[in-house]
């Protein structure tokens, strides 16, 4: 492990975890709002968004999938500072962070149970960008339409057709973050 | 604030709790078991809206506290004087100025902003509980989308007295899925749950359960073609403020009969008296 891995997490953990997640709260909740997060200086690759994400909701209980480029060893000794979460293959993630490239294919990751659909995984999407423009979005949290620059269509009205089954998404580039649940329909 | 974690509950609870909001917002209406925490108070006195709205304060809050309606009352002041010693937060009375309304059994009046959240504490959080005692059964019939149960029990109402006879927790589907219970506000309440611009967050402690209507969802009530549903209330104006739309309580005066009508949203009532507007037997005013 290297000394890298032991710096960049919350300094006030309790102030910046409860801010950071009225973000994800927030972005979750309102589909094409993009937020912006402070608060952690993750080791590369992980974006700043992304590493404030991964320190609100993991911890021991939380098997993390790190995709491609992102499972390399300077991540996992932060991560495992950080957040003590194990480290696992795809099919048994609650959460998974990397491109979209290195999470496909997404058909891997669990989607819940009819009787616990909160059983799915979570997905933070690495993006070389991220704007309100491009995919329209419909659904819960969304006053008529919204937008959101999002990899691909297909996946994810695949993945709306599942609902009440599917995985959930955030999308961060830099220190921005935006949500995708899955209730949201998703067209061209 | 010394002596407390921000907000009452270690980081790794909250992270727990965290988690299940999120996934609830992911699945509107359907209920997210959560390992609810003992509590300095006792289950029955709003312990999972109490661990939903701590695992959501932030610093900047400022915390609204209702007890039907009341800013007033025992359940009320105690959770908000308690999140004022655990969390430091600013509190108010006044629904526009809260970022967070903490709830039992109500929806304020006022328009709510999407910059507000909702946090609702739910005793019986399961719909279908008082037609089918098995935990096991519910979550299929959930699963299933198998709500003929709920349908037979409001048809029932109808044959027995005529009407739909639920008053409170009245039964609704959220985004045409989960049937959901919108825990015990009055059905007055019911269409203030669609399409609100602000997040609205169940929280059931005993029961272990968190679920949420996100912002601008269609939540429906159920009903009937021939019988649709009525979001009634006494039909007086409140003695008070004089409103005749408001949610009333009925408040017994003496043992004569005598009885006066209030609005059970006190800062309704009292934003509306300091405004002016009186009612029936509102005091005559000093001046005068």
């Amino acid at each position: 492990m290297n000394a890298q891995a032991l710096t960049g997490g919350f300094t006030e953990a309790p102030l910046q975890a409860a801010i950071g997640f009225r973000a994800l709260l927030t972005a979750l909740s309102r589909p094409g709002t993009v937020m912006t997060l402070t608060g952690a200086q993750p080791v590369a690759p992980l974006s700043v968004a992304a590493g404030v994400a991964a320190l609100v909701l993991l911890d021991q209980t939380t098997p993390l999938h790190l995709a491609g480029a992102h499972d390399c060893p300077a991540l996992r000794d932060w991560i495992t500072f950080h957040t003590g979460a194990p480290l696992v293959a795809a099919e048994a993630a609650m959460v998974a962070i990397g491109t979209w490239d290195a999470l496909m294919p997404v058909s891997r990751f669990a989607i819940g149970t009819a009787e616990y659909p909160d059983r799915a995984a979570t997905l933070i999407v690495e993006m070389p960008g991220l704007a309100t423009e491009g995919a329209m979005l419909r659904g819960p949290g969304i006053d008529g339409t919204a937008r959101l620059s999002l990899p691909e269509i297909a996946t994810f009205r695949a993945n709306r057709a599942l609902f009440p089954l599917g995985f959930d998404a955030f999308f961060t580039h830099g220190d921005r973050l935006a949500g995708l649940p899955r209730s949201t329909s998703v067209e061209g | 604030m010394s002596g407390f974690n921000f907000a009452y509950l270690d980081e790794q609870t909250k992270r727990m709790i965290r988690r299940a909001i999120l996934k609830g917002v992911a699945v509107p209406g359907y209920q997210v078991p959560f390992a609810s925490r003992e509590m300095p108070m006792p289950y029955g006195w709003g312990t999972g809206g109490v661990q939903v709205t701590a695992a959501c304060l932030t610093p900047d809050d400022t915390l609204k506290v209702i007890d039907q309606g009341a800013d007033d009352t025992t359940n009320a002041v105690s959770i908000r004087k308690f999140f004022q010693r655990t969390a430091g937060v600013a509190v108010t009375e006044r629904t526009a100025e809260a970022t967070i309304i903490q709830t039992r059994h109500r929806i304020p009046e006022a328009a709510l902003t999407a910059d507000q959240i909702l946090v609702y504490q739910v005793p019986i959080p399961e719909p279908l509980r008082f037609l089918e005692p098995r935990e096991t059964e519910t979550r299929r019939m959930h699963a299933l989308q198998d709500y003929g149960l709920m349908h037979v029990k409001l048809y029932e109402d109808i044959a027995r007295n005529g009407a739909i006879a639920t008053a409170y927790a009245y039964p609704v589907k959220v985004e045409g899925r989960y049937v959901m219970d919108p825990s015990p506000i009055p059905k007055f309440d019911n269409p203030k749950l669609s399409n609100s611009p602000a997040l609205q967050l169940f929280g059931a402690g005993r029961e272990q359960r968190i679920y949420a209507v996100p912002p601008f969802t269609q939540v429906v009530s159920l009903d009937f073609d021939d019988y649709p549903f009525e979001a009634s209330k006494a039909p007086h104006a409140c003695d008070l403020c004089g409103d005749p739309g408001s949610y009333l309580d009925e408040v017994i005066t003496d043992d004569q009969g005598g009885r006066m009508f209030v609005c059970s949203d006190t800062d309704h009532c009292a934003t509306r008296q300091a405004a002016g507007h009186r009612g029936r037997l509102s005091p005559m005013e000093a001046a005068q």
